[in-house]
């Protein structure tokens, strides 16, 4: 009971959602997994370029093929970015509440984002317009570090994506968080980031499979290779990486906080791994072709991928509906209920009465935070203005509509034009009234 | 605001990070993106129209650069007003997009198109080696040209909005968001200072690519002297529409004002900006000036130093107009809706009878007591004052309290209390007090102590948050009856 105690219930923002909900999760669960690829194609490339390039060193084939996999990188790293802006759109608008304060927990984590990324890119396009300056002019050793470099940072980033993304999901444990890194006690952060690294990897090898195996690819600057060797290379990348899912995969799912455990969850990660199972039997059957007919099976492979990898991002999302649901439940609950309270105070607000006229000694309010009768709190104190103005309450009026600067000590004085010549004649009046009486 | 306060304190609340990261993105995007595309795009036609492949190399050595900038900081600073606005302002950002959320979505597909051909169009430049391929390859760069003018044109009706929503507050209706009565001036004013700045740039990176190699070739001068010709006529020429968008937006500025002031009024600081950013305008427009019409004489080369002078000016301008934009917002973050502060223009005066704290999600206490006054202070300044202010650092409440009431001297409780409930009267571009009696005293008692003992205050990404105890369901059901 202490810890429900402890779940924040905030209010929603009182706006409805633009677009009907499930069509806002198709979206993201779609969209998502379009981001996810080409980030997966991302990390797992400037992985598999830094594995080659130091190959290279005793192999020039290697460092050839780590040269092609990197012109990859930099189209593949601006789709990323670019594919990621719809999700953070959808989870934006889905979970609100959620999303924003897992933001702000790992705040400076989140902020950093935007240098690091920047710097990684910068750090992506140099390795590969260097490579063949930096490698025939005897600066191998800084390009591989330039190259490192970035796969590294790589590997950290997805760190605070994925903080956020779990973190939303148990907001009866925020209250525990003080900054990014405590957040990745909390849930599953690791188990997941393990999983995400493998899929980047397989995912990767997958991609230059086809990459390289298309038969309208240019593989002049490759003579170390056949088109053929190049497909098996990756495949096999590809299908040891994925049996390595079987483990991290069941990992990651009996790791889950109970929070957002349901049947229906089981039933779709369980058919997803099935799909999965007979992925890497079809992938493993391809290995044992020959040259000849190494590929033939490509497309088949890719579609089988693709199921499996929506059945997983469905599973994602299921959890996460039910993991939230309770929280949202209530959120909803607590913002109506406020809603009420407020349409019922507005409601006798414009009942009640029109508001009389103001008095001369509320108005004098507007002043009074400056001007005190004795002393010089801001402005002058009473007693100095009713002599300067004594019998001349106009005068005031006209000063306060267009105050100039007097006296070079004080600071100058913002107009009050706005509360009207009949208000301000009053407050004149007064003022010359407190002035004297004060003297 | 009912999230957890991310907050930096010596920074302003961190206002100022989405301010950099801001003016960033628009250094970048106005004169690399949105002004360039067309120019390059334009060099690699002519080009090809007049068999020029020096001119062909040059715009493609320009590209390059706009490649690599536009693909990784101006990406990333893109992204990064995003991030950063939902750390900084999550009501804002989250109730934006609940209002342009078509906007935003079209905006992100045109987006989209635009990298795919930024990233095609440069990396297949050297294989259009055909006169076919070479005219399908100037499509690609025409398409991006006007994709990424979409991209300026669809974002800035936002801002514009956030400034003047016109009809919305009544209909709530994404067309009218998107014609409120500032869109046009400044999506003029933007896509021709993007084009003068682009044409400076281009003319600026020239330079690097035209250096004479070997005594006698004088092809390097001549392409110089090409580019710089046709460059200062792109500035003479954008420089009117500059000058005709800029005097339609800055006088549609101070009406704006009064239409978004609840009062009708202007304050000194803006009236005082008005002189400056005019006289800054003239001295912007007369240095582009110079410099387009020295690009046009053939008797003597600009040196290159002399193009950073309206450059850097240009740049100050555009910080001036984006200041005057932020400026002439407040109080309001959605004008006439939301103000700066998260409160909603219609929750004013129920959370000032009701207090702020009662209602809040992530504070300490909810009822101010004589015991936890300095807390329940703390909160209220989270809550109400931390989205402009800083206690200590940049803007600090502090600094804002010693101008009034001096620093050598004590400060009146009773005044400062008075002047809290009153400021938006005197401050126009300040937000009402949100809270009752009781908070208002509480931050003063915050306020007094932290002028005894300036202590930084930490916001959520460090020092995690509390909640209250929520409030007892007797006391709600009371409220709702009342």
């Amino acid at each position: 009971m202490n810890l429900l105690a402890a779940t924040p219930i905030p209010r929603d923002l009182p706006l409805p959602l633009p677009v009907p909900e499930w069509l806002l999760v198709v979206c993201l669960v779609v969209f998502f997994l379009v981001h996810i690829l080409f980030v997966n194609l991302m990390v797992g490339g400037s992985l598999i370029v830094v594995a080659l390039e130091w190959m290279g060193l005793k192999n020039k084939r290697w460092d050839a093929l780590a040269h092609e996999v990197a012109q990859t990188i930099t189209v593949n790293k601006s789709l990323a970015v670019v594919m990621g802006i719809g999700p953070l759109l959808c989870i934006n608008l889905l979970y609100t509440m959620q999303w924003y304060s897992a933001n702000a927990l790992t705040g400076h984590a989140w902020l950093m984002i935007v240098p690091l990324v920047t710097v990684a890119f910068l750090l992506t396009y140099l390795h590969k317009y260097t490579w063949d300056m930096w490698t025939s002019g005897g600066k191998k050793t800084l390009h591989q570090l330039t190259g490192l470099g970035a796969a590294l940072l790589f590997l950290f980033i997805p760190l605070i994506f994925l903080a956020n993304v779990n973190l939303m999901l148990f907001p009866n444990e925020w209250e525990k968080v003080k900054g990014f890194f405590s957040s990745l006690s909390i849930g599953n952060v690791l188990p997941r980031y393990l999983h995400f690294m493998a899929a980047s990897v397989a995912m990767t090898g997958l991609f230059l499979a086809g990459w390289f195996g298309r038969r309208s690819a240019d593989l002049s600057h490759l003579d170390g290779f056949t088109r053929p060797e190049l497909r098996r290379l990756f495949y096999k990348v590809c299908a040891y990486v994925t049996l390595a899912q079987f483990v991290l995969g069941p990992l990651l799912l009996f790791t889950l906080p109970a929070a957002g455990i349901t049947n229906e969850l089981y039933v779709i990660i369980f058919s997803g791994a099935a799909v999965g199972l007979l992925t890497v039997w079809v992938l493993f059957g391809e290995l044992k072709r020959d040259d000849s007919r190494i590929g033939s099976r490509y497309w088949l492979i890719v579609a089988l991928f693709s199921i499996v990898v929506l059945g997983m991002g469905s599973g994602r999302h299921v959890y996460r509906q039910a993991a939230l649901a309770p929280h949202q439940a209530e959120i909803k609950e607590r913002t109506e209920r406020y809603a009420a309270a407020l349409a019922e105070f507005n409601k006798n607000l414009a009942a009640a009465p029109a508001p009389t006229e103001q008095t001369a000694e509320q108005l004098f309010m507007n002043c009074a935070a400056c001007h005190a009768p004795k002393v010089k709190l801001v402005g002058p104190s009473l007693t100095e203005i009713a002599q300067i103005y004594a019998g001349n309450p106009d005068g005031i009026v006209a000063w306060a509509k267009a105050p100039g600067k007097k006296r070079p000590e004080l600071p100058q004085m913002p107009p009050f034009a706005h509360l009207g010549d009949a208000s301000l004649r009053k407050i004149a009046e007064l003022m010359l009234e407190k002035g004297q009486a004060a003297k | 605001m009912d999230f957890p306060s991310f907050y930096m304190d010596h920074l302003a609340g961190g206002r100022l990070i989405i301010g950099l990261i801001a003016s960033l993105h628009v250094l970048i995007n106005h004169p690399l993106a949105v002004g360039a595309y067309p120019l390059l795009t334009w060099m690699e036609w002519w080009a090809h129209k007049n068999n020029r492949p020096d001119i062909d190399q040059l715009a493609y050595r320009i590209t390059f650069i706009v490649f690599i900038v536009t693909t990784t900081v101006g990406a990333m600073t893109g992204v990064g007003i995003w991030l950063s606005t939902s750390l900084f302002a999550p009501f804002a950002i989250g109730s934006l997009l609940r209002v342009f959320f078509w906007g935003w979505f079209l905006e992100w597909f045109v987006f989209i198109a635009e990298v795919v051909l930024i990233c095609w169009w440069f990396l297949s430049w050297k294989k259009a080696d055909t006169p076919e391929k070479k005219k399908k390859h100037i499509k690609i760069g025409v398409a991006l040209s006007i994709m990424s003018w979409l991209t300026m044109a669809l974002i800035v009706a936002v801002l514009g909005f956030m400034m003047k929503p016109g009809e919305w507050n009544q209909t709530r209706a994404f067309l009218d968001a998107m014609t409120n009565p500032l869109y046009a001036p400044q999506l003029g004013f933007r896509t021709f200072f993007a084009l003068m700045t682009a044409a400076v740039f281009i003319w600026f990176s020239a330079f690097f690519f035209t250096k004479t190699t070997s005594v006698g070739d004088d092809r390097p001068r001549r392409l110089r002297r090409w580019i710089v010709y046709r460059m200062s006529h792109v500035v003479l020429v954008s420089l009117v529409g500059v000058l005709l968008f800029g005097t339609w937006y800055w006088n549609n500025i101070p009406e704006t004002m009064k239409a978004n002031s609840s009062v009708a009024l202007l304050t000194q600081d803006f009236m005082s900006w008005h002189g400056q950013f005019q006289s800054l305008l003239g001295w912007t427009v007369i240095a582009f000036v110079i410099i387009g019409l020295g690009g046009l004489s053939d008797l003597f080369t600009m040196p290159r130093w002399a193009l950073l002078i309206p450059s850097f000016m240009g740049i100050w301008l555009l910080g001036h107009f984006e200041r005057a934009r932020e400026f002439m917002r407040k109080p309001w973050v959605i004008g006439e809706y939301m103000y700066s502060n998260g409160i909603h223009k219609d929750e004013l005066a129920f959370l000032q009878s009701e207090g702020l704290l009662k209602h809040a999600t992530y504070v300490k206490h909810r009822e101010v007591t004589d015991a936890n006054k300095v807390e329940c202070g703390k909160d209220v300044f989270m809550l109400a004052c931390s989205r402009c202010h800083s206690t200590t650092g940049l803007n600090s409440v502090l600094d804002k309290f010693t101008a009034m009431y001096g620093g050598d001297k004590p400060w009146d409780p009773t005044g400062m209390t008075l002047f809290i409930k009153g400021m938006h009267q005197t401050r126009t571009y300040m937000p009402p007090f949100p809270g009752n009696e009781k908070e208002a005293e509480a931050l003063v008692a915050y306020i007094l102590q932290l002028r005894e003992k300036p202590e930084t205050l930490h916001g959520a990404q460090t020092e995690g948050i509390v909640i209250a105890p929520p409030i007892k369901q007797s006391n709600l059901a009371a409220t709702a009856e009342r």
